[in-house]
């Protein structure tokens, strides 16, 4: 009897699933996979650290340190510093409207928010040159009260928090969804206000949703080089990024400089790959918890 | 606390969730909303709830208009179908919740909130679950510390919005015959939806059967089951028969047999329908008298302690079908194909809705 029950176990174990592909076919796909990455991301990444220390750790150092370079870091890190907290509690709210709310607009809203994805960056810098710049709606207003806007820090970080904005919203949106508002309405029941129930219900189920939106807001907010190149105006030391700076030097044939500074992004990038690895996790975690 | 709801509308955009509903509950009691899903059972609890507002009417508690007051305000327990519980807290911080959130004035001592959480999950006997969190708990564990949460507030009234329906049939039998042990211990007034007509039945004192948005009819369990006011009453409550017929003078005529029927003495020559309860027909070898109808046996379905058997009337293409215990079953010794005598015990006629 024993025998018979396992035999039947086997036979349907080797053929629980429908799309059983052989074994040839399975290992050709992860090596063409495998293969694709590799020359297309590991051989880059390799390439941006060999060039960096081409000449040695103290050129690599000296490079970072010069004064054009800490200037781009530093405007980097502000431009972040704005994007970010301002790009979280937009994504925030709008993700907490249009998950737990029903109301006239909410699918223009969503459209709009995913607006940035679909126009290029080189379009999202011009629209404030545009607005903004000399020939624009309110520029000659701005100069007379002299105001800078355009090829000067604000700019910069307004074309980048257009940029940005998506990040959050787009991850918390399926997520709040997802969990729908029970809990919410468990909590209001229980006599907890708003704030109350957005602080210690809302939040905590979606803490790694956000964690994971702002570290990609926060990747594509140092990243960002179109939108930001159209509203820079490249002056050095003043309004250039790291990935403009990256650029300038490229073009001056600094080519250990560049890659240096360019091998600060890659660390970034790399950084923001484990955070988000773990952040997916988490995310999925929260869902099956549900 | 009574609750009282006076004339309450709902409509969601052009389906009409409520119309006119009122209905009293009085102080202490344990009532069911028992209808088929989308009669407006759970949105009646919800603007009890305060979840919901209704689009006109008012609700009161305890005498007192509570129609415009904030959920918050209303010191309702609320226990959702699937639970609810703040999954990312531990089942003594979702029990404690409900302390924990009121302003420092009112809020009880750590200390206080700790016996207090601790009392409640012996309540629901599931003390040393505290530290759990809701995902290690099984589904009839969560829905118990649900209604613990729910009672941490002292609520005026406890609402249940189908408390039972996903969990598995033996955890479900369990937890409403304990549901009901509790409600005697503690009662507080309380309402349950269910679409579970054995549910209301076993545990309510008072069932209010509800269809398309409407009460149909209010009543202790016996009187919903026994005098049941509509025909959609006598439908949900168990399995029927249904015979088409007429009326002529205060009996109705349906296939085969003659009813008097008390209700309709004036109606003459209306068509009518009867309805029979499953169990209520009893299959005999021989004619007892002349409501027995002879039948062949189509079809023997054997339920654990029931038997359920199809039989088609003779000279008539109608189904009838029957509902037998085990022991008369085998005492009948009945086979399938054989001719037998079908017997009405009860019979309940309505003239109103032929349109069925």
């Amino acid at each position: 009897m024993s025998a018979h029950v396992s035999t039947i176990t086997t036979s349907v174990k080797s053929k629980d699933r429908a799309q059983n592909e052989p074994a040839v076919v399975r290992w050709l796909l992860i090596a063409v996979a495998l293969i694709f990455l590799a020359l297309f991301l590991a051989l880059p990444l390799a390439a941006v650290f060999s060039q960096a220390f081409e000449k040695g750790l103290s050129v690599y150092l000296d490079a970072l340190r010069e004064a054009d370079t800490m200037s781009s870091i530093k405007l980097t890190l502000i431009t972040a510093a704005f994007c970010v907290p301002l790009n979280l509690f937009f994504g925030v709210t709008a993700a907490w409207a249009i998950a737990k709310f029903t109301f006239p607009g909410k699918n223009l809203l969503i459209t709009l928010i995913d607006l940035p994805f679909s126009v290029s960056p080189v379009i999202s810098g011009l629209i404030y040159v545009l607005i903004f710049g000399l020939q624009g709606w309110i520029g000659p207003w701005l100069q007379d009260h002299d105001i800078k806007i355009v090829f000067a820090v604000p700019g910069i970080i307004l074309a980048t928090i257009f940029v940005t904005f998506p990040f959050v919203a787009r991850e918390l949106i399926p997520l709040m969804e997802a969990q729908g508002r029970e809990e919410e309405e468990a909590a209001l029941v229980l006599g907890a206000t708003g704030l109350q129930t957005f602080l210690r219900v809302t939040l905590p189920n979606v803490k790694w949703g956000i964690i994971y939106g702002v570290i990609l807001c926060n990747a594509r907010a140092m990243g960002e080089f179109g939108a930001v190149s159209v509203v820079s105006g490249h002056i050095r030391g003043m309004t250039n990024t790291v990935p403009l700076h990256v650029e300038i030097l490229y073009n001056e044939y600094n080519y250990t400089a560049a890659f240096a500074v360019a091998s600060l992004l890659a660390f970034l990038a790399l950084i923001t790959l484990v955070v988000k690895t773990i952040a997916e996790w988490k995310v999925r975690q929260q869902l099956e918890n549900h | 606390m009574s609750i009282e709801i006076e004339n309450v509308n709902k409509q969601f955009g052009t389906f009409k969730a409520l119309s006119n509903v009122s209905l009293a509950i009085p102080s202490g009691e344990l009532v069911a909303l028992l209808g088929p899903s989308g009669c407006g059972k759970t949105t009646l609890l919800r603007i009890v709830a305060g979840l919901e507002y209704a689009d006109s009417g008012r609700i009161l508690f305890n005498g007192e208009d509570t129609t415009q007051s904030h959920v918050r305000e209303r010191r309702v327990g609320f226990v959702f179908q699937h639970y609810a519980l703040f999954r990312h807290m531990t089942v003594f911080d979702n029990v404690a919740f409900g302390l924990t959130v009121r302003p420092k004035a009112t809020r009880p001592s750590k200390q206080d909130i700790r016996e207090k959480v601790m009392k409640l999950l012996q309540l629901v006997q599931l003390e040393n679950m505290a530290t759990r969190y809701p995902a290690q708990l099984s589904g009839g564990q969560r829905q118990r510390i649900a209604l613990a949460r729910a009672l941490a507030v002292e609520p005026q009234v406890l609402l249940l919005d189908e408390p039972f329906g996903a969990l598995d049939a033996q955890v479900r039998a369990e937890l409403r015959r304990w549901l009901r042990r509790l409600h005697d211990e503690i009662h507080v007034t309380s309402v349950f939806v269910t679409h579970d007509q054995e549910e209301a039945l076993e545990v309510a004192d008072r069932i209010v059967v509800m269809n398309k948005g409407k009460i149909e009819q209010v009543g202790t369990p016996d009187q919903v089951y026994e005098n049941p006011a509509t025909s959609f009453v006598l439908n949900f409550l168990g399995s029927v028969n249904m015979f088409h017929g007429r009326m002529s003078q205060g009996k109705a005529q349906l296939s085969g047999l003659q009813v008097h029927s008390n209700g309709y003495a004036g109606a003459d020559d209306t068509p009518a329908v009867a309805y029979v309860r499953s169990h209520d027909i009893e299959i005999d070898r021989s004619q007892i008298d002349n409501s027995s109808i002879k039948a062949e046996i189509k079809n023997i379905l054997k339920l654990g302690p029931t038997v359920r058997i199809s039989l088609l009337i003779e000279g008539n293409s109608e189904f009838v079908e029957a509902e037998l215990t085990r022991d008369k079953f085998q005492q009948l010794d009945l086979k399938h194909g054989e001719h037998v005598y079908v017997h009405p015990r009860q019979v309940r006629v309505f003239v109103d809705d032929f349109q069925i």
